[in-house]
Parts: structure tokens; sequence; C-alpha cells
């Protein structure tokens, strides 16, 4: 079995509210120094496969397709073991 | 003119859609399920409001994945009118029919009130009985309605005219880029807007400039429209 973490991260450019409320979150509770938040998302992904090639080849497609949005969010994919 | 309203599992502004529908075009439109691809010829299909597998990933994401968006893209190429709204318009997004893509709202909060839209472009079947310019009332109800798109998309779409409605007079609800509330294709057949004109069809709705929108969608007649 292949495990995977494939992490979907918003392009830089694109405006992140969700990620501008957490700052102000963590200012909050007085946390200084924080530059800038960014959120994203992380998917774990298990295979029924040994072929990491293919994985990783499968996974960029998954990403491609559906779980990010190409338009808005940069991924990256990561096989654990 | 046959017209089409597609049900998600958690689309919920089906019935208003299907509502206005049956009253500005005179018969009542087929109601199709999302699992459906071998339904009956149509001239306008609609993608309603909701929140489709929950919104579950992103707003729209899942719906637009599912076998009837083939089925719509392979029509909206051969010229059949496709309208979303609202969670229908996020879905033509991330169906990649319509370009850019709808984001969580800038104010992070559900926004439910009454905007205000110009007309920017009246050559599209959809936009075709208004005035350019012309500034109308209309509901919105979203949270992830803040439309985006790169810069190079951007003026493609400005250039090409291709923005049908913008939010006029300061009441951008949501952040959208250049205020855009709605876009249509390159070829002017398919139309994504986050406003609800199915929700300002008659009196009792406070204002019926929604109605022209579907008029020109359905061809009616000048003397039905009156």
């Amino acid at each position: 079995m292949i495990k995977a973490r494939i992490t979907v991260t918003l392009k830089n450019g694109v405006l992140d509210p969700q990620g501008k409320a957490i700052e102000g979150g963590l200012a909050s509770l007085g946390f200084e120094g924080v530059d800038s938040v960014r959120q994203g998302k992380v998917f774990d992904v298990e295979l029924n496969s040994t072929d990491k090639d293919k994985a990783e080849a499968d996974l960029a497609t998954m990403c491609e397709k559906l779980l990010a949005n190409t338009v808005i969010e940069n991924y990256a994919v990561e096989i654990i073991t | 003119m046959i017209s089409a309203v597609i049900r998600f599992p958690g689309s919920n502004r089906d019935r208003d859609m299907i509502s206005a529908l049956g009253k500005i075009g005179g018969n009542a439109p087929l109601e199709i399920w999302h699992t459906e691809t071998n339904f009956p010829a149509c001239d306008l299909i609609v993608i309603p409001g909701g929140f489709s597998y929950g919104d579950y990933l992103r707003s729209g994401a899942i719906a637009a994945r599912s076998p009837v968006m083939r089925e719509i893209a392979i029509r909206a190429k051969q010229g059949v009118r496709v309208l979303g709204v609202c969670n229908g318009f996020q879905t033509l997004t991330e169906a990649g029919m319509l370009p850019g893509a709808l984001m969580r709202n800038a104010g992070l909060r559900f926004v439910c009130k009454q905007v205000k839209l110009k007309v920017e472009n009246n050559t599209s079947p959809f936009t075709s009985r208004y005035q350019k310019g012309e500034v109308i009332p209309c509901p919105v109800a979203h949270h992830d309605g803040n439309y985006f798109a790169d810069p190079i998309t951007l003026k493609t779409l400005e250039d090409g005219g291709q923005v049908a409605f913008r939010y006029a007079d300061g009441t951008n609800p949501n952040g959208s880029i250049n205020d855009i509330a709605g876009i249509t294709n390159e070829a002017g057949n398919v139309l994504g807007m986050m406003p609800h004109p199915e929700n300002l069809i008659e009196a009792d709705h406070g204002a019926d400039a929604g109605r022209r929108l579907f008029e020109g969608a359905l061809d009616t007649l000048e003397s039905e429209a009156a």
C-alpha cells in the first residue's frame, strides 16, 4: 500500500480572506510577529498499489481533475510510505 | 422552447427556478436528476442554486464532475443555452465551462440581500431584453460569490464583452474582482451569475426585472413579455 499526502495551497496573488481572519485570531490570542497566514487543505490518500511512479502520476491527475482548482490553487504530492 | 432544471443532492433553489420557468415560458421545465445523461433534447438547461453535495471540497466541485455535467458540456458546445445561478455558476466554473473561480466572500459572511446590477452586455440571449448600461435590483444569497480570474483571463473577459452583469453603485457584496456578478462564455450561450433572477419575476418579489432574463433565454414573444 502507498500512503501519500497532498497539500493544496492558494496561489500567490489570490486573496485569502479566511487566512486573514485566522491571522486576526492569532493576534487576538496575543501572538505577536505573525506576518501572514494562508489557509490550505491536506488530503491523506491511501492507494492499493506498490508502483510509486504510477501512484505519483495518478495522484497528480487526481489533483488536476478534482482535488485542486488550478485556477486558484497549487498542489504538492508527497509519497509518505 | 423546452427548458430543463438540473437537480443535485443539495440543490435548494430548484423549485423557485422551476416555478419561474413555468410561469414565464408557459410550460413546465423538465426536471433532471444529476445521474442522467440521456435526457430529452431541450433549448435551455438551468443549473439552480443551493449547496450541491454540501459544497464539500469546494462549492460546486463535486457537482461539476457528475455525469449530467459531461452531457451538458457537450450540448453547450452544440449551442444549447445553459444558465447557472449561484451554485450553478460555481458548478459551471468548476466544470471549466466558464473561466475563473468563485471564492469565499471577502467579508467571510453569508450575504442575503438585494444588490444592484448593471447590464454590461445585451448581446447574449439572456441579456437581449435589457438595455446596455441599465441598472436593475436583484437579490443575492451566497457565501462563495467572490469572483476571481487571473489578469490575462480577466482582460479576455472584459475585452470580449463576456461580462454580462456587474454589481453597481457600490453594492458589490462579496469582493468580486471588477465587480463581476455574471459572465458568459465566448459564444454567449452559457451564462453564470451569482444573483437570483428567478426571485425577481413578479410584483410580490418587489420588482420583476428578472423576468426579461428568462424571456430572452426562452425567446418568448414580446407580446407575451408585456
